[in-house]
């Protein structure tokens, strides 16, 4: 199979390449990237107009099975995943059974390779069962093919544990991807604590309670030398934490996730469930501070926490609503629209934070769109307008705020190891 | 005439709905007053009370302030219905819509609940008190008893004292009297209040003194023995102490001022018993003007639900939910 690229800018922030190329890519490696490529191919595209970019990778995505296929499949989450530019994603671990062991890794393993159209990385649970206790089999799962550890969708509450799960992990070059809640300081807040959750007259779940988890993580992770991700970064003072922690030169790497660099809490004023996550949508001080942070790279990676959800568990009382929202098909767009049109970030820095970053962080050979390297591109029409429609999501889930919002930059292209999964907008 | 379909909080009414509706409470307590004059204007009309949460007394309050207009009131026993079998808020509040119900009261623990049965339903929807956002009746019944008896809101100064941050009552009587033009003061210990309610448009203080003081209307409010539990004040003598109101505490607010309770009272708690039964207190009238504020609510949305039926109006909101979940159990 032949792929030829023509006339597209191509995108590298490995080898800082930014112009207009032709990209060859030969049984699913890229062969040539050169001014002019006169080879014949199975397939031309022409993507005059659009960027050429490596493949988009995120490091954090629920896909749901095993346990909750209602919500998302390995081969649903990895339709929405290639409509969205993705060709890497790591899942989390948080299903039912938790990934906590080999077994469940290599079921995972084996789901994807039969159903998945991108590549699929499993993540393993840091305790058994999440339950916060026991660590998991950390070491049988690194040789399974786990890229990570991470208890998201909580903290590990125990320092002590989480202190040893770092030590441990540290063994296997294991980063470890924190989700940062403090449940003592939660509450039963379903919203960001302030003025509209006072106006709307719901719990508040102030910044604190992330804050406190950042600040003892950081601290943990420069003591024991692990290599520490904070997930989902969403406060000012979080990104305060981080950006001390790097100056010091410390270990620490953090994502931001697009819904909340995109929207405010202000969004929750109708008590629509789809605005409800955590952490949750922040006021607009904080989203300007993740806006400079992203800006003086304190944050070096966007990541979608795609958390599909049934209608039935969203279209319903809020505080009762499942939180989480869909985001592999919106990222990319929300990115050029929110921070590549707002010039908070060039297109070359959109595309390291969503895709050479991620690979860094995992310690993986992708991210990068050079000569000799494995075929993962994505082909963005940055000038695209449209209208989000949840309708067209190929998620199994259609839970997303962004329903009905204008949005430019659309991906036309998804190419994984050499084969084309999305073509011209249309999934294969 | 009433802008939307439902009643979901005192923040959605504009001053001029508010003041209407007050007006027309006035002809209604009149009703209640009269026998004579009661007009079956709800006649063919139901109304069907949907109680997640107790409270026997604001039930009672809406089925006679339907039964007294004509309507057909019923209630769906939420403890032993379907509800209790785990059926969805939204599948109950469709099942009853079809079944051709015209208004629903819903009381639930969770906020913004009635919003969500709201857009799920072609009936209207009554708030009756949803988690810690509002209980709009029962702001109504307060503003009508403060306009019946001072006659205008302009600079009326109004205490709230007790635990402000659980109470729905305090935040739509906050959203209420401040449109209308009022100065309300909320007072209580510091772990029962938020900061943010200064953004609503309230003064916040934890110097119960300084809320008292001049007040024209002093409003007490429940304190719930678990909230001491969960750590939020050290006990109950305490409380009564610091916070409780009495003869001496209600001397700083003016002569003249109103005692209102949205009840039931701990007597001796948050307020004493002299001034509970003192010459104050309105706090038994609050709760036949809750029947004429609720007759008045039933009336005015019965009134718009006529004018609206075969017109398809902008007032029949848009259900956003309904139709997502049409198209997406098409598309599988
Ligand atoms: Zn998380
Ligand atoms: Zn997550």
């Amino acid at each position: 199979m032949k792929i030829l690229i023509q006339n597209g800018r191509i995108l590298d922030p490995i080898s800082k390449t930014d112009g207009i190329k032709d990209v060859l890519v030969e049984n699913g490696v890229i062969t040539a990237i050169e001014e002019k490529i006169t080879a014949s191919a199975d397939q031309i595209i022409d993507a005059k107009g659009c960027w050429v970019t490596p493949g988009l990778i995120d490091v954090h995505v629920h896909l749901r099975e095993p346990g909750y296929e209602y919500k998302e499949t390995i081969k649903t989450g990895s339709r929405a995943a290639a409509k969205g530019g993705f060709t890497t994603i790591c899942c989390m671990p948080n299903t039912n059974p938790v990934i906590d062991n080999e077994i469940l890794v290599e079921y995972i393993k084996m789901k994807a390779e039969r159903e998945a159209i991108v590549n699929v990385l499993p993540i393993g649970s840091i305790t058994k069962g999440q339950k916060g206790e026991e660590l998991s089999n950390i070491g049988k799962m690194a040789q399974a093919g786990i890229c990570a550890i991470s208890e998201d969708g909580k903290s590990v509450m125990n320092a002590g544990l989480l202190k040893k799960a770092m030590k441990y992990a540290n063994m296997f070059n294991l980063p470890v991807l924190s989700h940062c809640e403090d449940n003592t300081l939660v509450g039963g807040g379903v919203m960001n604590a302030g003025e509209m959750a006072e106006r709307v007259g719901m719990k508040g779940i102030g910044a604190d309670s992330e804050e406190v988890i950042v600040a003892r993580d950081i601290i943990l992770a420069r003591n024991t030398g692990a290599r520490l991700h904070i997930c989902h970064i969403s406060t000012s003072g979080s990104v305060q934490l981080v950006r001390e922690a790097k100056l010091r030169g410390e270990n620490v790497s953090a994502e931001v996730c697009p819904h909340h660099f995109s929207l405010t809490d202000e969004a929750v004023e109708g008590y629509d469930a789809n605005t409800k996550m955590n952490p949750p949508l922040r006021s607009a001080k904080d989203v300007e501070s993740l806006k400079e942070g992203l800006k003086d790279n304190t944050i070096e990676i966007i990541a979608t926490d795609h958390a599909p959800h049934h209608i039935d568990e969203k279209n319903c009382e809020y505080d009762r609503a499942a939180f989480g929202i869909v985001g592999l098909e919106t990222a990319l767009p929300l990115g050029i629209t929110h921070l590549v049109e707002d010039n908070i970030l060039t297109p070359m820095e959109l595309i390291e934070k969503m895709s050479t970053n991620p690979a860094k962080l995992l310690g993986i050979d992708k991210g990068s769109i050079q000569v000799g390297k494995i075929a993962d591109i994505t082909i963005i029409d940055p000038n695209e307008e449209y209208e989000i429609d949840v309708n067209t999501f190929a998620s199994k889930s259609k839970n997303s705020p962004f329903h009905g919002h204008r949005v430019k930059g659309k991906v036309k292209y998804t190419i994984v190891n050499g084969k084309i999964v999305l073509n011209d907008g249309e999934l294969i | 005439m009433l802008r939307s379909k439902d009643i979901l909080g005192i923040r959605d009414l504009s001053s001029e709905e508010i003041i209407h509706i007050l007006e027309t409470a006035k002809d209604m307590k009149e009703r209640i007053e009269n026998k004579k004059i009661r007009e079956k204007s709800l006649k063919n009309f139901s109304v069907v009370t949907l109680f997640y949460e107790n409270s026997t007394r604001t039930k009672m309050s809406f089925a006679l302030a339907g039964e007294y207009l004509g309507a057909d009131v019923s209630d769906l026993g939420v403890a032993t219905s379907s509800v209790n079998k785990g059926e969805s808020l939204v599948d109950t509040g469709i099942t009853l819509d079809q079944m051709g119900i015209d208004i629903m009261v819903i009381r639930h623990s969770m906020s913004g609940a009635a919003n969500v049965l709201a857009r799920n339903v072609k009936a209207s929807v009554i708030n009756a008190g949803d988690g810690v956002n509002e209980h709009p009746t029962q702001a109504l019944l307060d503003l009508y008893t403060m306009y019946e008896k001072k006659k205008s809101f302009k600079d009326l100064k109004v205490a709230i004292i007790g635990d402000i941050i659980h109470s729905r009552v305090a935040r739509s009587n906050v959203f209420g009297l401040t449109k209308l033009g009022a100065n309300v003061v909320v007072g209580g210990p510091s772990t029962l209040i938020s900061k943010n309610m200064e953004c609503l448009g309230a003064k916040v203080t934890t110097d119960i003194k300084e809320a008292l003081k001049d007040a024209d209307i002093v409003m007490g409010l429940r304190i719930q023995l678990e909230r001491q539990k969960g750590g939020l004040f050290p006990d109950l003598r305490e409380y009564r102490d610091l916070f409780g109101i009495d003869e001496e505490m209600l001397k700083y607010a003016k002569p003249d001022a109103l005692l209102m309770h949205p009840g039931p009272v701990n007597r001796g708690i948050e307020l004493s018993t002299e001034i509970i039964d003192g010459p104050q207190s309105v706090i038994n009238e609050q709760v036949k003007n809750g029947v004429a504020v609720r007759m008045a609510l039933l009336h005015l949305l019965a009134e718009g639900r006529k004018n609206n039926e075969d017109i398809d109006s902008e007032w029949t909101y848009t259900r956003p939910y309904i139709q997502n979940r049409w198209n997406q159990r098409c598309i599988g």
